[in-house]
């Protein structure tokens, strides 16, 4: 036989054809089983509607105060009503806002004057993380970035939260 | 009795050279804490798989009551803890041999550094060992949450926040590992206990394998 018809030897095309079947059912083994590791990852969360806190527009104040209401939370199959918390004031320009109370430097409680030493601030007891009253985060302290901003709307003069978003880095 | 069983099987696969292989092999004077007592910085190895053999042994029979389960966890560990006859030996051989594993682990690795034994041929065999470390880091990360209780659920908040700042891929990571970007709950839990039970163990075992396979094949290094 001539070399040009023998490029691929019959030894070669076995293990060429083994090592394809092969790698094959390997992957329709693993697939389906990565797939399902990596689902919290790519699945859309799924945003809740934002909630009504049963905190009127007119009792905002400029002095930051404590809300807390309650969400049905959905955790895969385990469903509960859990409470969260946000700091809300009106600034000079009579715009709302809403604080996350998480700290952004290991997550403790950060409380509005938390602190006597630091009036005027939110101070997290934890490390003594502070933030001035707009949530951005006071250099020199542990915390890297401004407290979480809640989403808002106001609707029949009450006021609506949802979700708590990242601000830029201080 | 026993030396005819042994005779039967060994009849049949002659398992004498395997077993030969595996245990009948000179140990080397000089790490011998018999005869030079300072030899004793080499059992730190030997030690850290002792202690890891106690560890397998002891999770294996806590998941007997163990439920990896946000409602029953705290519930079916206190079980065991308050309830069962020597529960609470056994989760008290698996808690304090964790951190026991780690110091052995930690003095070993410190053996091995100062006496630069890492150096070739066996840096592979160093690199086996880093990738052990973090399999053994990461068993104790995982098996904190695991009681459920406060001490564990804000530990594993702190170390998925640590997980989050990788960079680029931090959300990612941490939602892998906590089964929802946000929550720390159910799916966390559930998570938690197949990376502690299943993944990590076996990746364990498949490293230990070549960790051996690689001191048996390059031997223990000459006296320094």
């Amino acid at each position: 036989m001539s070399e040009k018809k023998q490029q691929v030897s019959r030894r070669q095309f076995l293990n060429y054809t083994l090592t394809g079947v092969g790698g094959f059912m390997a992957a329709g083994m693993l697939a389906p089983m990565l797939r399902m590791a990596v689902d919290p990852v790519l699945k859309t969360s799924s945003h809740g509607d934002l909630a009504n806190v049963s905190l009127s527009v007119d009792d905002i104040t400029d002095e930051p105060q404590r809300v807390d209401w309650k969400i049905d939370q959905v955790d895969g199959w385990y469903e509960s009503e859990v409470t969260k918390t946000a700091w809300v004031y009106k600034d000079e320009n009579d715009e709302i806002l809403a604080f996350s109370p998480i700290c952004k430097h290991l997550g403790c409680f950060v409380s509005w004057e938390g602190s006597e030493d630091f009036p005027d601030e939110f101070y997290c007891p934890c490390h003594g993380g502070r933030y001035y009253k707009d949530g951005t985060n006071v250099p020199g302290t542990p915390p890297l970035a401004p407290l979480d901003q809640f989403e808002q709307k106001v609707e029949d003069g009450m006021l609506f939260l949802g979700e708590a978003k990242e601000q830029g880095e201080a | 009795m026993l030396q005819k069983i042994y005779d039967w099987i060994d009849d049949r696969i002659d398992i004498t050279p395997i077993w030969r292989d595996i245990a009948d092999h000179e140990v080397p004077e000089h790490v011998n804490p018999a005869h030079h007592f300072s030899a004793f910085v080499y059992c730190f190895g030997g030690l850290t798989f002792f202690v890891v053999v106690i560890q397998i042994l002891s999770g294996m029979f806590l998941t007997m009551y163990y439920v990896p389960d946000i409602e029953n966890a705290w519930k079916s560990v206190y079980y065991l803890q308050t309830e069962v006859a020597h529960g609470q030996i056994v989760r008290g051989m698996h808690h304090w041999g964790a951190s026991v594993t780690v110091v052995m682990l930690l003095l070993h690795t410190l053996r091995v550094f100062f006496q630069g034994v890492y150096k070739k041929p066996r840096e592979l065999n160093w690199m086996v060992g880093v990738l052990i470390f973090f399999i053994i880091l990461g068993l104790g990360f995982t098996g904190y949450l695991l009681p459920w209780d406060n001490k564990a659920f804000f530990a594993t908040q702190v170390g998925l926040d640590i997980a989050q700042q990788v960079p680029f891929i931090g959300e990612q990571l941490k939602t892998l590992l906590a089964g929802d970007p946000e929550i720390i709950g159910a799916q966390t839990l559930t998570r938690f206990f197949a990376i502690h039970v299943f993944f990590l163990p076996g990746a364990l075992f498949a490293l230990l394998a070549a960790h051996f396979i690689l001191i048996r094949k390059q031997g223990i290094s000459g006296p320094l």
